[in-house]
């Protein structure tokens, strides 16, 4: 699994840093650098932009991996540029920027817009398989996740925009309850799809969500 | 007890149509069509921000029918309003004087005119039938009892023509279940198809009116080949309206030919007129009806 992120456009993020002259870049190590929004070729490049933008970079660095605790030691290192930096710009999904924003006392940017959590198919493609729902119900659905395959989210089968097997919300995205359907069918399960299901329950799902470890 | 309870009750072959709320608060046009409709139908459906494009309440245009003697069916998508939402839609129509509900699941919202705004989806249209039909029963969603209780005439819908056809077929029967009482269908040009849904139909017991759209031209049939769902019209009555001399009266025989046709395989008809409301009743004259 990868947070999958895309590149802010320069102008939102010369914007968001406005008056502050001295920056610090931090990428991470992990899903950026997998995604090629936010690994050291693409920190070295922001570091030309802003410094052809007027910026003096103090100083930038690759964290292993932006949103574990090894971030607070990383920063702690770099200190020292830190202090003389106006602002910090994070190359990383919204967890690394939380981290960094969490153990620094620097104005702390995204330079990136966090999209979804996915699950690497053909090498470089991500698909959303997850929404984190906290009541799985693959059990019913031949492992297809209806909640996110399905735009709509529908827990009792296709709607009647399903067309050859596609979405009508964009055609060339499969419909989950075909692909269900053809599973279960398959798998000699269909009793399962003919259950009526209950609607999802949100409360399971009320932000934002804690947890621990099992004891 | 309502005009359509009772027609359907009665086995009398049922006529429905079905008109928009308009974009806006000028309601003159769309109460003139269902004036005009008033003695041909049955019931008139009433549609819910059709298409995910913003427009006047449904709820609001029904309860204007209702006001001028017009039995409405008032549609309810699950698009937009969570259960909340809906199950008070659902006591505010029955007070207003709404006895018919047609529950839908919608479309999605990026397909209309506010595709940034945020799609619930909280219920499918399963999940809704369950919840009119526990209001019915004197219970919400969530258990919790209510001071007097509404009475509905439950409508779903299906897709005689969608491909594959079993995960309709399986979510239909859940519709039944869940209480739905009776089915409009998506539009069918294709009578012996129909007649094969309507073999499999026939054991719920439940009343299915026929959706028809009349083919206004042949780029109007094309169009919905390509873009509509479940929507197939055969390549011969293509043909047929392509090399007609007076199209308006070929769309007429072609509309009331089809109605003929599927008339003995089912319990009505419904007429989506879309922009043509007020010459239905030229359609109900040319199908005898």
């Amino acid at each position: 699994m990868y947070t999958i992120t895309k590149q802010k456009p320069s102008a939102e993020v010369l914007e968001s840093l406005g008056g502050a002259r001295n920056i610090y870049i931090i990428g991470c190590g992990t899903c950026a650098t997998v995604c090629r929004t936010g690994g050291k070729a693409e920190v070295v490049e922001m570091k030309k932009r802003l410094e052809e933008a007027g910026k003096a970079v103090t100083g930038w660095m690759v964290i292993p991996t932006a949103c574990d605790s090894m971030t607070r030691d990383a920063l702690e290192e770099e200190a020292a540029k830190l202090k003389q930096s106006d602002a910090v710009l994070v190359m990383s999904c919204a967890f690394g920027v939380q981290k960094v924003a969490d153990n620094s006392e620097n104005v702390v940017l995204p330079a990136l817009d966090t999209l979804f959590f996915g699950m690497e198919g053909a090498p470089g493609q991500f698909s959303e398989v997850c929404v984190q729902c906290g009541e799985c119900v693959l059990a019913d659905t031949g492992g297809i996740c209806p909640i996110t395959i399905c735009p709509k989210g529908l827990v009792n089968g296709p709607c009647g925009g399903t067309r050859d097997g596609k979405c009508e919300v964009d055609s060339s995205k499969d419909c989950a309850w075909t692909l269900i359907y053809n599973r279960l069918k398959k798998e000699g399960r269909l009793d399962r799809m003919r259950r009526t299901q209950k609607s999802k329950n949100f409360q399971a799902m009320t932000r934002p969500r804690r947890g621990a470890c099992a004891q | 007890m309502g005009k359509l309870r009772e027609a359907l009750q009665s086995g009398k072959f049922v006529v429905s149509a079905e008109i928009a709320p308009p974009k806006g608060v000028d309601v003159s046009e769309m109460l003139e069509s269902a004036e005009l409709l008033k003695h041909r139908v049955d019931a008139l459906n009433v549609t819910d921000q059709q298409s995910s494009v913003m427009r006047l309440g449904s709820l609001a245009c029904a309860h204007l029918l209702v006001e001028r003697g017009i039995e409405p069916i008032f549609q309810m998508t699950a698009r937009d309003r969570n259960r909340i939402a809906l199950q008070s839609d659902l006591l505010s129509a029955h007070v207003m004087g709404i006895e018919n509900v047609l529950c839908l699941t919608g479309d999605y919202v990026t397909l209309g005119d506010h595709p940034q705004a945020k799609p619930v989806f909280d219920l499918d249209s399963v999940a809704l039938l369950q919840a009119a039909r526990g209001l019915e029963q004197g219970h919400d969603m969530s258990g919790k009892e209510l001071k007097g209780t509404p009475k509905f005439l439950l409508g779903a819908t299906v897709t005689p023509g969608a491909n594959p056809l079993e995960p309709q077929l399986i979510k239909m029967e859940k519709k039944v279940k869940a209480g739905a009482q009776f089915f409009q269908t998506q539009a069918v040009y294709e009578p012996g198809k129909f007649e094969a849904f309507m073999k499999f139909a026939e054991q719920f017991k439940v009343p299915v009116i026929v959706g028809i759209i009349p083919l206004k031209s042949v780029g109007m049939a094309r169009f919905m080949n390509k873009n509509v769902a479940g929507v197939h019209v055969p390549e011969d009555v293509i043909s047929e309206l392509g090399q007609s001399e007076d199209k308006y009266k070929k769309t007429l025989e072609i509309t009331a030919r089809l109605i003929k046709q599927m008339k003995g395989m089912c319990q009505g008809v419904h007429l989506m007129a879309i922009g043509w409301e007020q010459k239905v009743p030229e359609f109900l004259d040319a199908a005898g009806l």
